[in-house]
């Protein structure tokens, strides 16, 4: 593709004239719930029916992963129809009665909270409520097929930025922007790019980072796989603004889906000449290459994540010196994460202007966040920063489950901390979350509700961050893993006093001392839970008891005597023989001998066992 | 070279742009606290003891961190030695503390950063490791329960020696030094050159401890025993009695050993000298019949594995003179054996070496089992100190006779290019008729990893190289395999800067090590007695000369070859596991 004339030719290019415009969910969450014998079925029976005035195309993550399988019809009229949690046979029944008789199937289409069935998506208050700018095109359009993206502003940007701009008029525009980095430190994306940019060498690298390690955070997935293009356009973009000819995308080997897509993106783009040598026809050169993970979430980190590309054992080094003047290689590179390159392309496009009109004051544009445990609609969700928790959890989130009440929210995944119900109402930014004692982080959401134990959750998160530790560096060795051991000895009953000062003062070593940001975040969700639910500690340790019911260690199991009927089931099962009895009498529980195995419990077909 | 203003503690300074916080804190003479750091070995800033407050937001590590202009510096407060204790006791809490029966008590890193950070409770406590001990390899013992993964073993062996027997394997808690498959060191390309031990801060790892065989032999009534001391062990030894770095102790050295119950107590140095008899002939016979050429020095066990393993194609190039070490067991056990009516099964040989790869050469079955046993100078320390013999009082005596008179050729051995200079020393003089001139040879000299020099004799100009450190051997074979160097005779030592930093020698602590070149201070008592020697070259050497008279004929001969000389074998990298 020699110029931007011709960019517009494919763009205006045939809009399929077709009745029907299907599109089917197939990101790995659709795919995981069953998406794969839905298309099946619809390619059986269009070719069945002969019927070809259908465009059934495969799409990738529209957020509300709940809801997959996802069908989506769209007809000549513009109406759009959003089916959910479609299988072989209804999908059988939408083409029958929606495609072929011309009546939409009511009763697979997607509810609102009110559970009224309505159209699609975008009726939902959830939708509404979002500003879609990363996930522009995601569920939109079929990531296999270059063209789709062309169709939809696809490197326009490029072809603007090769066309019309200088360098330093690239960076000036992602400066003026305020587009801060998406990964979790939030670092000003253009500032990145000046300072990489001003470093002289004559090989630079652009790098991708799509690693998502943070443990319940799918936003970069759902872009790798339903818009992947954004990324080479972004990436491309970046390299001609601090004078780089070669991209790394270090893409995490356990999203097997978004390689095969990045690595079919690629192609095309080639093919096309919008990658590869002299792009657009300019003397502007971008070629870029996957580099795989293997396992280990510090290789999410900057430094480690350039020594694994290196072929050496991932592990952070101490910074100066700063990658934007020696990284991969020893050369100036940028680390730019998956969102945050997806906003590249809008904001090139619509212009940094119409970007900072959204977000708060240092907080600009959208984040996209994964929102799940106790919370209604789980899913993705972009919404302008600067929203609420509580419009977030209750507005877009369907609010708690089963009526129980809001505990905390946990952001940032094992680096974070949680949310109280006291700071429900703080607009959500990147200051705003580290002045109440949390982090922005990847945008992972995780809802806790009354039944959760905060120093369970604590440990769950520490749990991560040891297991995953690089081991270079004593504090984040061996201090996180002694916390964790005094995290278990609270846990299992054995807590001391003296325990609750140890874990203080282990998490603020390990937070001054550490080498990477691995470490120096690990002590977050204990510091948090620590300063905002104290006294479930001080249960665990003083009382001897898990007020939320969680903790094993710290439960015990009653027979309710007017309930049992002397049946013996429990006693036969205990591996421990705590239960003793006479059989038609009410059993009784030795809580000294029991080991809280919960084998009772499950066994007991009246319910007359219960935990406290 | 830019000038940078920096502040350390209040104390202004100017230093070299490029310098780091903790070299500028030593020229301010404050001294920040380090434990993983190695100078131009280790820097990696991994063990977070050197944090000082640079004025940045978050603490950053001094051995690595640069200076800039107007960098102001506080290396100790409140926070910072809040912060440093903490770590320490992490440190602690995950390592082996017996101290009182640790190799290193009162010789180690940790126990005294331990002491000088005023540490005196762990409050964090976790379970002991409990994790095997390595004391497979006949030269060394690893305990990674002692380890604290500073990484300089790591650094040593991969950077340094480029052999890399060992690595960081599994990540987290888990993280302990390895080799591939977590085989025994004995069962991958160790080559026992003892760097690891040299540079490591605490007791993970330690040499074989042979003494007791020792003990043994001097006790039993039946043995007649006799010792032999390497060049390098006068000169490094003393450190070990609190003599400064490089003090030559020979005659306190004998008179202690004498103390010890020997029946004789001769030295190296003279089969040092034999050594150069067999090798200066080898040469020449290789120059003057186009023999295989370069012709490489053998007297160095690590540099031999090394070159078994790695360079098998150079196996041919190797002298097939035995070392010092074992020449001599041979030439006792046959030819002093004889001449004194002893029967040779019951002669048992010591050698006491500054290295622990001669451990493994002893035991090599092509040796035939000339030594019986090697220890290092660490081991004969231990034994000196333990039978109560008070070192620095002892009167200076000499070696027994016949094997006592060596020259100062023999004596250089132990520093990088002394055995190329007492070799050229001899062949110089079998060619030439006359002595070489010193200032000729003066470039071999000198603790560079790798030194050349011309020198003409006999009409040919034969180009010589001495190396040392085993990553300097590989760079140079390479540039032979390559082409792009011709060189007739190479000396190669495994230990950086020669014997006299072999893996065998007293430990310096970094603090040290990074201040002081040891090698050059250790190096500089051998060529001192070299220098007042009467005898300053191997072929006036009137007990080797008598060897040949008497027993051997003439060096090279079948005699001598069959005593004398030996073979190699090519090796694999790693042997099955077991």
């Amino acid at each position: 593709m020699k110029s931007l004339t011709e960019l517009n030719e494919i763009k205006q290019k045939v809009i399929k004239t077709s009745d029907y415009k299907i599109l089917v969910g197939m990101a790995t969450c659709g795919i995981a719930a069953g998406a794969n014998p839905v298309m099946t079925e619809l390619k059986k029976i269009i070719q069945e029916r002969n019927l070809n005035n259908i465009d059934l195309q495969l799409t990738g993550c529209i957020g509300i992963c709940r809801l997959e399988p996802i069908v989506e019809v769209y007809d000549s009229r513009g109406d759009r129809y959003t089916y959910v949690k479609v299988d072989a046979k209804k999908a059988a029944d939408i083409m029958q009665k929606h495609i072929i008789e011309g009546t939409p199937c009511t009763e697979y289409l997607i509810c609102d909270d009110s559970d009224n069935c309505i159209k699609n998506i975008l009726e939902t208050k959830s939708f509404k409520k979002q500003i879609r700018i990363a996930l522009r095109n995601c569920g939109n359009i079929n990531p296999e097929h270059i063209d789709e993206y062309i169709q939809h502003d696809g490197y326009l940007a490029l072809g603007k930025v090769l066309s019309s701009m200088q360098p330093q008029e690239v960076i000036k525009l992602v400066l003026d922007s305020g587009l801060r980095g998406r990964g979790g430190a939030g670092f000003p994306t253009g500032l990145k790019w000046k300072f990489a940019a001003a470093a002289q060498n004559d090989q630079k690298y652009v790098c991708c980072n799509a690693d998502e390690g943070d443990p319940g955070a799918f936003m970069d997935r759902s872009v790798l796989e339903g818009d992947p293009h954004s990324i080479l356009e972004a990436m491309a973009i970046a390299g001609y603004a601090i004078g780089s000819n070669q991209g790394y995308i270090y893409v995490r080997a356990e999203y097997p889906i978004a390689v095969k897509r990045l690595n079919l993106a690629i192609k095309q783009a080639k093919e096309y000449g919008l990658l590869g040598n002299n792009i657009f026809g300019t003397d502007f050169s971008f070629d870029i290459e996957l580099r795989l993970g293997a396992g280990a979430f510090v290789c999410g980190e900057e430094t480690a994540l350039m020594t694994s590309i290196e072929g050496k054992r991932g592990e952070p080094r101490p910074r100066p010196p700063f990658p934007a003047n020696k990284g991969l290689f020893g050369k100036p590179t940028i680390l730019n994460n998956v969102e945050t390159l997806a906003n590249i392309p809008v904001i090139i496009n619509k212009g940094p202007e119409w970007f900072n009109k959204i977000g708060t004051e240092k907080s600009k544009g959208t984040k996209v966040f994964a929102v799940g445990g106790k919370i209604n609609n789980t899913g993705l969700i972009e919404i302008p920063m600067g929203m609420t928790l509580r419009e977030i959890i209750y507005d877009i989130g369907g609010g708690i489950p089963n009526g129980k009440a809001f505990k905390a929210a946990q952001t940032g995944g094992p680096s974070g901390g949680c949310i109280p119900a006291e700071h429900l109402d703080v607009p959500i930014d990147y200051d705003n979350l580290v002045a109440i004692g949390s982090m922005m982080g990847s945008g992972g959401l995780i809802v806790m509700d009354e039944d959760n134990c905060m120093v369970d959750i604590a440990q769950f998160f520490l749990g991560f961050t040891v297991d995953e530790s690089c081991g270079k560096c004593p504090p984040c060795r061996i201090g996180t893993r002694r916390m964790l051991e005094l995290l278990e000895k609270i846990t299992n009953g054995k807590g001391e006093d003296g325990d609750i000062e140890k874990l203080e003062r282990l998490a603020y070593s390990i937070k001054e001392a550490a080498l990477c940001g691995l470490g120096q975040t690990a002590p977050n969700p204990v510091l948090s839970t620590l300063r905002y639910f104290k006294d479930e500690y001080k249960a665990h340790i003083y009382k001897k008891s898990c007020p939320s019911g969680v903790c094993k260690h710290l439960l015990n199991y009653y027979i309710q005597p007017e309930k049992c009927v002397g049946c013996s089931i429990c006693a036969r099962n205990c591996p421990v023989s705590a239960i003793s009895g006479v059989v038609k009498s009410p059993y009784k529980i030795d809580n000294e001998a029991c080991i809280k195995c919960g084998v009772c419990y499950e066994k007991c077909k009246f319910g007359a066992i219960y935990k406290k | 070279m830019n000038l940078l203003n920096v502040t350390i503690d209040g104390i202004k300074l100017q230093v070299p742009e490029g310098t780091t916080v903790l070299d500028a804190a030593k020229l301010a003479n404050v001294e920040i606290p380090t434990l993983c750091y190695l100078k131009d070995i280790n820097e990696i800033g991994a063990c977070r003891m050197c944090l000082v407050d640079v004025g940045a937001k978050a603490l950053q590590t001094a051995c690595v961190y640069p200076c800039s202009e107007g960098l102001n510096v506080i290396t100790n407060s409140p926070k910072i030695r809040d912060i440093r204790k903490a770590t320490l006791e992490l440190i602690l809490s995950n390592h082996d503390r017996s101290c009182l029966t640790c190799i290193r008590n009162q010789n180690c890193e940790l126990q005294a950063l331990a002491d000088k950070l005023n540490v005196r409770e762990i409050s964090f406590d976790g379970v002991p490791k409990g994790l095997p001990l390595d004391n497979i390899s006949k030269s060394i013992v690893r305990d990674n329960n002692k380890c604290i993964l500073c990484r300089r073993c790591i650094a040593a062996c991969n950077k340094i020696q480029t052999v890399g027997a060992i690595n960081v394997m599994e990540r987290g808690y888990d993280t302990i030094v390895s080799t591939a498959d977590h085989r025994s060191i004995a069962d991958v390309n160790c080559v026992n050159c003892g760097q690891c031990i040299n540079v490591c801060p605490v007791g993970a790892l330690y040499e074989k401890d042979n003494t007791q065989l020792v003990w043994d032999a001097i006790k039993d009534p039946d043995k007649y025993v006799i010792i032999q001391t390497a060049p390098s062990v006068r000169a490094g030894i003393g450190e070990e009695f609190g003599y400064p770095i490089g003090t030559p102790v020979t005659g306190k050295m004998v008179g202690a050993i004498k103390k010890l119950g020997f029946d004789k107590v001769f030295d190296t140095d003279t089969a040092a000298d034999l050594t150069i008899m067999e090798e200066g002939t080898e040469f020449i016979n290789r120059l003057n019949n186009k023999g295989k050429l370069p012709l490489i020095t053998s007297c160095s066990p690590g540099w031999i594995k090394f070159c078994e393993h790695e360079f098998p194609e150079f196996i041919d190039n190797l002298s097939s003179c035995k070392s010092p070490q074992q020449m001599f067991g041979a030439l006792i056990k046959s030819y002093y054996a004889e001449k004194n009516n002893i029967d040779p099964t019951k002669i048992f040989v010591v050698s006491v070496m500054p290295c622990t790869a001669k451990k493994f050469e002893s035991d090599r079955d092509e040796m035939e089992q000339d030594v019986d046993v090697s220890i290092t100078s660490r081991e004969l320390a231990r034994m000196i100190r333990e039978a109560g013999i008070d070192f620095r009082t002892v009167e200076d005596a000499q070696f027994d006779n016949p094997l006592g008179e060596a020259t100062g050729a023999g004596v250089i051995f132990g520093a990088t290019g002394g055995v190329m200079e007492a070799a050229l020393r001899t062949v110089y003089y079998i060619l030439e008729g006359k002595r070489i001139n010193e200032l000729d040879v003066k470039p071999i000299r000198g603790t560079q990893g790798i030194k050349e020099a011309t020198i003409k004799v006999a009409g040919i100009d034969v180009n010589v190289c001495a190396v040392s450190g085993l990553g300097n051997a590989r760079k140079v074979l390479n540039m032979i395999k390559s082409g792009e160097k011709n060189y007739h005779f190479i000396e190669i030592m495994a230990c950086p800067g020669g014997c006299v930093n072999g893996g065998g020698q007293p430990i310096v602590p970094a603090k040290i090590r990074n201040k002081i070149d040891i090698r050059a201070e250790r190096a500089k008592a051998l060529y001192s007695e070299d220098m007042r020697a009467t005898y300053r070259n191997s072929d006036e050497n009137e007990f080797v000369q008598k060897f040949y008279n008497e027993y051997a004929g003439a060096p090279g001969s079948h005699k001598a070859h069959e005593l004398l000389h030996t073979h190699y074998i090519k090796r694999e990298r790693y042997l099955s596991k077991k």
